[in-house]
């Protein structure tokens, strides 16, 4: 499929809950209703407009089996409509359903992501996704992890402790002004969780969902006054093993950004903002290293994961935040990076364009 | 208005004995930790992985050559953890390490033992610390030591991977604590079942009644908030008859579990019938329900003596 076949393909509606620490008086489906209704809303669409709908999130957070049925509840799956769920965050759900309106099977999609952690520890849940053999009944969390390559960084004088401070207190400055986020404003660095990692260094842990509304070629144009064109989008995975893994560096998500046409000359104009979805300091200095990120490009200006974290949302959040800013006119192309896994395993990486002004 | 009622929380553990089977690379590492020897395997390009895996993560071809590590090694990354969590290998603070064993390429990750952070750094040179009893898993390592040797760095040995009763399988105990919220609609609900009282939610859009409500209506995908009192009593709308004893039910066999629509509801619920010989149970019987002493929800249905629902009353609800 050349470039110039390709159906375009735009985020016409991007809504997010506010990102609290708990929601006891929410069930899931509870959550998520007001995010699907406000896209919803914004583009004039109805349920039954939508073409494909495709959801991101993990029953491991809540303790609950095909917890993502009931959510279901909230899109009106009745009479039957297409639908698919991924078990990971909400970004790779976009992108499946990128892949459905490209090859013609749909015009719009609806695609959600929830996650609630609140009702578990988020630090075990995680480590349920490790290698059951060999690191699993090692319980590692993912604090430790992510600060196992903290100090790699470190070692590799690629960063030092001030520095994350520094990254920490941006991106809570940067949330300050952000009416959805968890954690605003500046903040102490706090103690060690995991040295070198203070609790500045990681995410909060909180409950909330996101929804976005795709759509493609004219559609997409009738439905959003300046749709944010999503030029490429590639993911790509590298070994479990964080042992044989370089963990200053993330290839996979250069690779996804080459692969997604990020770097682009002929694209006549540069990335001005990337959405990097790095729940820990470090690996904001893990991404920037590798996609070659200048000063000139606004990183987060969200306030990214480091202000709200919802586990299976902040990637979608990542996409939402970069095609919502398009939508204002904040910018012209942006980087979106959404990732999964232990220390960036999984990396996805979308550009957003808006129409020249 | 009425008062918003307190939420509702309670304990879930969920708790599942992953059993799963080992491959030839895999068993025979896990093996040999049981007999004190570790293993690697060797790629095509002469890496040696450690731990061992059954495909190249570069390039995916099969690994089978299997080399025998030494049980000292040098630490390549680490983390203070001062607050060891349920599971993890050491209950006092320790460090997280990944460890290159001496003869491998790529490393390990373990628990190192020491008094402090001070006495730890990358480049530490570092020994297997064995458990006493050890099983075939990767907790046979109970976790590193300090070992302050300058031994030059050992070449892997050739290892056929071959031992006594050889480990096939482990079984990967798990235990998830959650406390478990069930939102504003099914609080209503339980609030009300508290009071002998089944509550529904109505749909602002298509005016069913949803029980228990979930606080959506599926077919409108809208929320629904206007609570309404349904039953008591209802009418089976189909059943079955349950002949095998289920386990820790105290419930003689058989016994008729049904589908009732409490009158005012725009689905069924499930629950048993009694109160009547299991064989004489038909659909469109009226039933009321039988709470128990201390029961939070019906025990059970029983006939309400009234005649039977007419057929097209609850079609639609089946
Ligand atoms: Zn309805």
């Amino acid at each position: 499929m050349t470039a110039s076949a390709r159906r375009d393909v735009a985020v016409v509606a991007f809504a997010q809950t506010d990102h609290t620490r708990r929601t006891d008086e929410l069930s899931e489906v509870e959550m998520l209703m007001p995010v699907l209704h406000a896209v919803l809303s914004e583009t004039g669409l109805t349920a039954s407009d939508i073409g494909f709908t495709c959801s991101g999130s993990s029953d491991y957070l809540a303790g609950r089996p095909f917890s993502f049925t009931m959510a279901l509840d909230g899109v009106g799956a009745w009479p039957p409509i297409s639908e698919s769920h991924v078990e990971t965050d909400g970004a790779w759900a976009l992108y499946e359903a990128w892949v459905k309106l490209l090859t013609g099977q749909a015009d719009t999609a609806l695609v959600y992501a929830y996650g609630k952690s609140s009702p578990g520890s988020v630090r075990d849940v995680l480590t349920r996704q490790l290698d059951p053999y060999y690191l699993a009944p090692l319980w590692p969390d993912s604090v430790a992890l992510a600060a196992l390559q903290a100090r790699a960084l470190i070692d590799a004088g690629h960063t030092d402790e001030p520095a994350l401070a520094a990254i920490a207190a941006r991106s809570r400055r940067d949330a300050a002004a952000h009416p959805h986020a968890q954690l605003r404003g500046a903040r102490p660095q706090g103690d060690y969780v995991v040295a070198p990692l203070r609790t500045g260094d990681c995410p909060p842990v909180g409950d909330g969902a996101a929804a976005v509304i795709l759509a493609a070629g004219e559609r997409a144009r009738a439905l959003c006054a300046r749709p944010a064109w999503i030029t490429g989008m590639d993911h790509r995975v590298e070994a479990h093993s964080l042992g044989v893994r370089d963990l200053t560096d993330s290839p996979s998500t250069r690779l996804a950004a080459e692969r997604s046409g990020a770097f682009d000359a002929s694209a006549g104009r540069p990335v001005d903002t990337a959405e990097l979805h790095a729940p820990f300091t470090a690996q904001e200095v893990v991404l920037r290293r590798a996609l070659r990120l200048g000063d000139d490009v606004r990183v987060n200006p969200s306030g990214g994961a480091l202000a709200a974290n919802p586990v299976m949302a902040a990637g979608l959040i990542r996409l939402g935040e970069a095609a919502a800013r398009i939508h204002r006119g904040a910018s012209d192309r942006a980087l979106a990076h959404a990732t999964s896994g232990p220390c960036l395993q999984q990396n996805l990486v979308a550009v957003l364009e808006g129409d020249p002004r | 208005m009425t008062a918003v009622p307190k939420t509702l929380r309670a304990p879930l553990v969920v708790e599942f004995p992953f059993t799963r089977s080992l491959g030839p690379v895999q068993s025979a590492f896990l093996t040999g930790l049981r007999e004190r020897t570790l293993l690697g395997v060797r790629t095509e390009a002469g890496r040696v992985l450690v731990p061992p895996v059954e495909y190249d993560p570069e390039t995916a071809a099969e690994l089978r050559d299997l080399v025998e590590v030494d049980a000292t090694g040098t630490v390549t990354t680490w983390a203070w953890n001062p607050e060891p969590r349920p599971g993890q290998p050491l209950a006092t603070p320790f460090a997280w390490v990944l460890v290159r064993l001496d003869g491998a390429d790529t490393a390990l990750l373990h628990a190192l033992d020491a008094p402090g952070p001070d006495a730890v750094r990358t480049g530490l040179r570092v020994r297997v610390r064995w458990a006493a009893e050890r099983h075939g898993a990767i907790t046979d390592i109970a976790c590193f030591e300090p070992y302050e040797s300058t031994a030059p760095r050992t070449r892997p040995r050739p290892h056929d991977g071959r031992f006594d009763a050889p480990v096939t399988g482990i079984v990967a105990p798990a235990r998830l604590d959650y406390t478990y919220s069930p939102g504003r609609a099914q609080t209503a609900y339980l609030h009300a079942l508290a009071e002998r009282r089944t509550v529904g939610e109505r749909c602002p859009s298509c005016a069913k009644v949803y029980v228990p409500p979930r606080g959506a209506c599926p077919t409108c995908g809208v929320a629904t908030t206007e609570q309404v009192e349904v039953g008591p009593r209802g009418t089976v709308t189909t059943f079955c008859i349950v002949n095998i004893k289920a386990k820790n039910l105290d419930i003689e066999v058989p016994y008729v579990y049904a589908h009732i629509a409490l009158d005012g509801a725009a689905l069924a619920l499930h629950g048993r019938i009694a109160g009547i010989p299991y064989d004489q149970v038909r659909m469109g019987l009226r039933v009321e329900p039988v709470w128990s002493e201390d029961g939070r929800y019906p025990d059970h249905y029983r006939p309400s003596g009234e005649p039977d629902a007419d057929y097209d009353t609850y079609k639609e609800l089946l």
